[in-house]
């Protein structure tokens, strides 16, 4: 009776519970196991960001985190100025407020599964390879 | 090395050298010796000169499952270390003389086996036997590197779990292209698949992509064969011996179907089929 109404009120089987757990934690092994794919990551955003702003490159840091229903990335990238007005191209560039070292974790979103799974199969090659 | 001496040995030699498979999971406790003990009898069944290794030198079980265990007088680390000829190390099997088991020491630890000398031997036994197969210990160092060193294919056993998913991934990656992966999925219990509580095979095999060599069901047959000391593989009235026969043929070439899901035994099958 108690096993029924469980299941009436968690109508989420356990096995679906496991295939997510799995998902995550493969994910973040794949990443962690990956340098390369670590280091070509974090070039790029450093370049992208650098169009901006004036990033402390030396000390740029970029993980990868299991949060509780999803994988992080946390990217520290310490901002030393701003780049001049005149050499920013586009207009509609973000003004930025806190000169500090900025955190932004960015989270990736949970609803297109097929498409995070195609990343982890990439970076599980990488692994493999 | 002694010369060919007895029988089954002496016999000619294969016409091709023998293939290597190391069995191995990273997880312990999936069933890797179990499906080394089976798959080996299956194929030697067939009529295939086989050899098993047990690679877990500390915690040999190999023979044990295999019903060898007052047998065994030399290990494999005599054999390497030159205090015992091959021959005289080799068991043969009760009812299959074309099956032998080169047992592990039990009193030495994995990082006494030289790996240069491991891989020496598995080549002298691949140039007398068709199969030569290993039983690899759990975990991912040196036992580990040193069970996989002589190998060029893999059957990597995975229990339908979170951790052994997770483990079997990781070991998929250490093993490398050069190794021919294939994948068992064992102790599945078909009726907690249904409801949902438990992964399913295409879960599993999502994550490891690998091609399917079968699907061995969790039943009280494998645990009793194991008491007994005779490899489920040797009941000809078994589905899951017959599961374990139908993986020998894949392996050999001759069976070409696809490995089925196991399913659930049917209360009259139950009430009369039993083993005890």
């Amino acid at each position: 009776m108690l096993e029924f109404l469980k299941r009436l009120f968690n109508p989420e089987p356990s096995s679906v519970t496991a295939r997510e757990r799995l998902r995550l934690v493969l994910l973040s092994d794949h990443l962690a196991l990956a340098p390369d794919v670590v280091e070509s990551l974090k070039t790029d955003l450093i370049a992208v960001i650098s169009k901006y702003v004036d990033v402390d490159a030396a000390h740029c840091d970029v993980t990868f985190e299991q949060q509780e229903s999803v994988v992080a990335m946390l990217a520290n990238i310490p901002i030393l100025g701003m780049k001049p007005p005149a050499r920013t191209a586009r207009p509609a560039a973000p003004p930025l407020v806190d000169p500090a070292p900025a955190s932004a974790a960015v989270a990736a979103e949970p609803k297109p599964r097929r498409r995070r799974r195609r990343r982890t199969n990439v970076n599980a090659a990488a692994v493999h390879g | 090395m002694h010369e060919l001496r007895e029988e089954p040995l002496a016999a000619p030699l294969p016409a091709q050298r023998g293939r290597c498979i190391v069995v191995t999971s990273g997880k312990g406790g999936v069933g890797k010796t179990t499906t080394t003990a089976n798959v080996g009898v299956a194929l030697a069944a067939s009529g295939a000169r086989v050899v098993l290794i047990d690679a877990d030198v500390g915690l040999r079980n190999l023979d044990i499952v295999l019903g060898l265990e007052a047998r065994v007088r030399h290990h494999v680390l005599d054999v390497l270390e030159g205090h015992a000829e091959l021959d005289a190390a080799l068991v043969s099997h009760k009812r299959l003389p074309s099956l032998k088991l080169l047992a592990a020491s039990q009193t030495r630890e994995k990082d006494d086996v030289d790996i240069a000398a491991f891989r020496g031997l598995v080549d002298q036994l691949r140039g007398r036997f068709d199969y030569v197969l290993i039983d690899c210990p759990a975990g991912i160092e040196k036992g580990f590197q040193t069970a996989i060193a002589g190998a060029d294919e893999a059957i990597v056993v995975c229990t339908p779990e979170v951790s052994a998913v997770r483990d079997a991934d990781r070991v998929v990656g250490l093993l490398g292209e050069r190794v021919k992966i294939t994948l068992i999925v064992n102790r599945l219990r078909p009726s907690l698949v249904r409801r949902g509580k438990m992964l399913s095979v295409d879960d599993v095999n999502a994550i490891l992509r690998l091609p399917l060599l079968g699907v061995i069901a969790d039943e009280p047959g494998v645990i009793v064969s194991t008491n007994k000391g005779e490899p489920i593989a040797l009941d000809a009235a078994s589905p899951t011996g017959d599961a374990y026969r139908k993986i020998a043929g894949r392996i050999v070439g001759t069976d070409t179907s696809q490995p089925e899901i196991p399913r659930e035994a049917t209360f009259l099958g139950k009430l009369f089929g039993g083993q005890r």
